[in-house]
């Protein structure tokens, strides 16, 4: 299953409504590569509100989404991380240290504005 | 209590197919939704596992009744290679596939109880079980 990612000045969005297999992890970290390409922007929300489960193959994958979007110069910030996820992500031993984070879509967009636009 | 008990992992979706059987078994049981959550990872850990070391193999259910208490139980099997050094697995960050290694370290600390049993050449059979609060 294909994940939109919608265009929005220059930032990018994306809401996942979907319970994760890992195919549609690998197309979707392809998808939005290929899109940064194209569009050229500069910022990225991923919203994780849907999201009820992550585990540790999606973590690589969304961690891996973080470093190469931003070797392309677009910043990604995660948003909507649900208490469960955050507690299992951490009993699983994955941190997540340099992934940028917003309690939701609109609190990062606004953290990619003040770190983009200055 | 009308209970599928076990889910064959043969295929990448069945990963999905086994972690959400596993959440309703534990909505089912009263698991709050951070034990859910625990419950649905441990068991995307342990399919993936199966599907991506063995192959193919089962995930099964069982719903444990003590007089005190009631859990559920994972038994996630397999004909695959076997482990040959269990204690190197366990470690977190060891991993043959170019993966986290976060997969059995972080199903041990899930759940309430993780037992592994391997044979090298003959398979492999993990138990876990998460007791409702
Ligand atoms: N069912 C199995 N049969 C054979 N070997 C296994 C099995 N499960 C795990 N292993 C071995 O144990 C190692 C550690 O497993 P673990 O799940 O902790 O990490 P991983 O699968 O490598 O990475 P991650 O789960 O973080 O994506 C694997 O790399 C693999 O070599
Ligand atoms: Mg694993």
């Amino acid at each position: 299953m294909r994940i939109p990612i919608l265009k929005l000045h220059n930032y990018l969005l994306i809401s996942i409504q979907i319970d994760l297999d890992d195919q549609s992890a690998i197309e979707f970290q392809e998808d939005l590569l290929n899109k940064i390409h194209k569009s050229g922007a500069t910022g990225v929300v991923i919203d994780l509100t849907s999201v009820d489960i992550i585990d540790s193959f999606i973590a690589k994958v969304l961690g891996d989404v973080v470093t190469m979007s931003d070797l392309m110069g677009a910043r990604v910030v995660l948003t909507g991380i649900q208490p469960a996820v955050a507690m299992t992500l951490i009993e699983l031993g994955i941190h997540m240290q340099d992934v940028q984070t917003a309690l939701d879509l609109e609190q990062g967009l606004i953290k990619l504005r003040q770190e983009l636009e200055g | 209590m009308d209970f599928k008990p076990c889910v064959n992992i043969n295929k990448e979706l069945d990963i999905v197919g086994a972690r959400q059987l596993g959440r309703t078994r534990a909505k089912e049981l009263g698991f709050g939704t951070v034990d859910q959550a625990r419950i649905a990872t441990a068991i995307s850990e342990l399919a993936r596992n199966i599907y991506l070391y063995a192959g193919k193999g089962k995930v099964c259910f069982e719903v444990i009744d003590q007089l005190d208490k009631q859990g559920l139980k994972v038994v996630a099997s397999d004909e695959g290679p076997g482990i040959r050094d269990i204690s190197q697995v366990m470690q977190d960050g060891y991993s043959t596939s170019g993966g986290l290694g976060a997969g059995l370290p972080g199903v041990k600390r899930l759940m309430d109880h993780f037992e592994i049993h391997s044979e090298w050449g003959k398979g492999t059979e993990i138990q876990a079980i998460k007791w409702v609060r």
